[in-house]
């Protein structure tokens, strides 16, 4: 029976993601659960110095100088070759930007099942069974881990990284490299985010705001009001999108990870990819309109009052009696 | 370029979720559908690249009727081809099933490139993206936030965590899952929807589905059970600021008191 539980590492320019400690975690508690190992593959170019910290029973390190870089051709026939030789019980993806370029592919590819944006792993002596977050953090699903071999991709969850990283260094196998076919992609360049900004992860107070601001104009209102306070505005990724405030500002998945003193959150709804980026603050405040907003799980206040009259309301009491 | 976009809708998250008496799906005569907004960023990526070099978009959409407003709405924004896919299917197919419907739909359109929002926020079994790339044998890019069109590839940009962007080039014919289209979706009017209404024909394909496996199967739907609720507090915006003020003072005096 399939036993072991792999773990596809996610690794850029030199550092391995978060994601994958947090992914190693609970593959040690369904590792556990089946009794089997975990095994850690690690595609690279001189770069098995990425295995060191990994809490693995062992490392499958391939390198190439094709592997230098992400790009799904290689990394898919690659995982190809191994998944097929191996038969795993799971074999877990980031849901992110590598790992969702990855394992609908390969489940296309190997008729495997997959299941994605996991969160949690219930394990009990006779089932193991995944719950994934959807609808932007409103419903969980819940269902027995589908088998021979279970695809999965995970979002972070209660895990903390820090179990997924080990003193010890695992035992490191180096893999044969397969012929690989051309790859149809090309990395260019890479485009460092904007540095001239102020850098939001160094923030001990941070107005954020959401798509509840619904027009460009009243930003002034929330940025007289950070002034006052003496904190920074940030922003969920619609706002971005919107080209009203710069990239430099998005909090979450694709943007910053911050932890600040207090987390002002207004008219945001706190979809998994933006909560990712704030479970480290203090003291998260959410005002929103919606009483049943995913915020509202995380906060440790909340108002569900309109977050225009609020600030108003904060800019015209600030006016009276500032902080201070 | 030939563009297409196959598009899903989702049920909205701005109204209330209930849960159907088996427990196991969203009770259908509850839910709101409304396009997946990276749909709707896919959508928009192609009109700009249409505005830019010419091309040619269609956009499919599956099964229900509710879809032939959003098929409109893309035709008012400037799609050239709406296909609307009908047969046996259950309307909440898997992407699995989904990808494998389109798969000849799309080969035969012939098209250079297949634009798809990242993800949908109810996928259970992965994307749609690459599983159609998959069946087809294209190439796929995800995390993609603005496309270039040269002679026989795509230049995308492709987001990594932390504002970090990788340019990445990709050999046409290809599928890329789009995060964020270069401008935010344009806003029509709705004289303009419904002048499509009145111009524009939705083609219908019915085709015998093909229930593909490979979705894990759901045994409990629940809401999340709060881990540890907000403390909300009551009242109107003022005596919410007031309240918070208080918060945020006695916070700023604390830590003037331990530094
Ligand atoms: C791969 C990927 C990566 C992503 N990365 C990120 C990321 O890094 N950061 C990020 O933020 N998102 C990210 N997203 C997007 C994410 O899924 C959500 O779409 C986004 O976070 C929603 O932003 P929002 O909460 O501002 O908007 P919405 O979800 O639309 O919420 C707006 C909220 O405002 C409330 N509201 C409306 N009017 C008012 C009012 N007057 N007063 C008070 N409240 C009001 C509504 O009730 C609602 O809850 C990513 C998505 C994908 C697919
Ligand atoms: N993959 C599976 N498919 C169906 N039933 C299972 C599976 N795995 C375990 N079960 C059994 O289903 C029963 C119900 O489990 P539970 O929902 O955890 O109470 C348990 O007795 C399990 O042994």
């Amino acid at each position: 029976m399939n036993k072991d539980i792999f773990v596809a590492i996610e690794h850029l320019r030199d550092e391995v993601a978060n994601i994958s400690y947090m992914m190693l975690a609970a593959a040690r508690m369904l590792a556990n659960h089946t009794g089997g190992e975990v095994v850690a593959l690690l595609f690279g170019y001189q770069q098995e110095h990425l295995a060191e910290d990994l809490e693995a029973d062992s490392v499958w390190y391939t390198d190439h100088p094709a592997l230098a870089d992400f790009g799904p051709d290689t990394y898919l026939d690659l995982l190809e070759y191994q998944i097929q030789g191996a038969a795993p019980r799971a074999l877990l993806f980031g849901h992110s930007s590598i790992g969702m370029d990855l394992a609908s592919s390969l489940s296309a590819r190997l008729e495997l099942p997959l299941v994605s944006q996991c969160r949690d792993l219930v394990l009990k002596a006779d089932s193991a069974k995944f719950v994934c977050q959807i609808c932007g953090g409103k419903m969980m699903a819940e269902g027995y881990l589908p088998e021979p071999t279970a695809l999965i991709t995970m979002v972070p969850g209660d895990l903390s990284p820090e179990l997924g990283r080990s003193t010890k260094a695992p035992q490191v196998y180096r893999q044969t490299v397969p012929e690989f076919g051309e790859s149809r992609f090309t990395v260019r360049q890479y485009v460092e985010p904007d540095t001239a900004d102020i850098d939001i992860t160094k923030e001990d107070f941070l107005v954020a705001v959401g798509r509840g601001l619904q027009n460009r104009d009243d930003l002034e209102l929330v940025e007289q009001l950070a002034t006052t306070l003496g904190a920074a505005v940030c922003a969920s990724r619609p706002i971005v999108d919107q080209g009203w405030l710069p990239t430099s500002r998005l909090i979450g998945k694709s943007g910053r990870i911050v932890k600040p003193k207090i987390y002002l959150a207004l008219g945001i709804s706190g979809a998994p990819e933006h909560v990712e980026g704030i479970t480290g603050s203090d003291l998260i405040i959410a005002i929103n309109t919606d009483p049943r907003a995913p915020i509202f799980e995380v906060a440790h206040l909340g108002a569900d009052v309109d977050m225009l009259d609020l600030v108003d309301e904060l800019n015209n009491q600030l006016e009276l009696a500032p902080v201070g | 370029m030939k563009i297409v976009v196959p598009i899903k809708l989702v049920p909205d998250l701005v109204e209330e979720l209930v849960i159907d008496e088996s427990g196991l799906k969203l009770d259908s005569f509850e839910l709101i559908l409304c396009l997946n907004e990276f749909d709707d960023h896919a959508i928009e990526q192609a009109i700009l690249l249409k505005e830019k070099d010419g091309s040619h978009v269609t956009i499919i959409a599956l099964g229900m009727e509710e879809a032939d407003e959003v098929l409109f709405t893309a035709a008012a924004k400037g799609a050239d081809e709406l296909l609307r896919i009908t047969g046996d299917f259950e309307d909440d197919l898997n992407n699995h099933s989904y990808a494998q419907i389109l798969k000849p739909v799309i080969a035969e359109l012939k098209p250079d490139l297949i634009l798809t929002g990242v993800q949908a926020h109810n996928d259970l079994d992965g994307q749609l993206g690459p599983l159609i790339a998959e069946y087809l044998g294209f190439p796929y890019v995800g995390y993609v936030g603005g496309v270039d069109s040269q002679i026989d590839e795509v230049t995308v940009h492709k987001e990594y965590p932390g504002g970090l962007v990788a340019e990445v080039s990709v050999k046409l014919p290809a599928v890329l899952g789009i995060q964020a289209a270069e401008m935010p979706p344009r806003y029509v009017a709705f004289s303009r929807i419904r002048q499509a209404r009145n111009t524009a024909t939705i083609k219908e394909q019915t085709v015998t589905s093909s229930e593909q496996d490979y979705g894990p199967s759901i045994n409990r739907l629940y809401h999340p059970k709060s881990r540890k609720r907000a403390k909300m507090i009551d009242g109107e915006a003022d005596v919410v600021a007031a309240q918070l003020l208080s918060i945020l003072q006695e916070r700023s005096s604390m830590q003037r008191g331990q530094s």
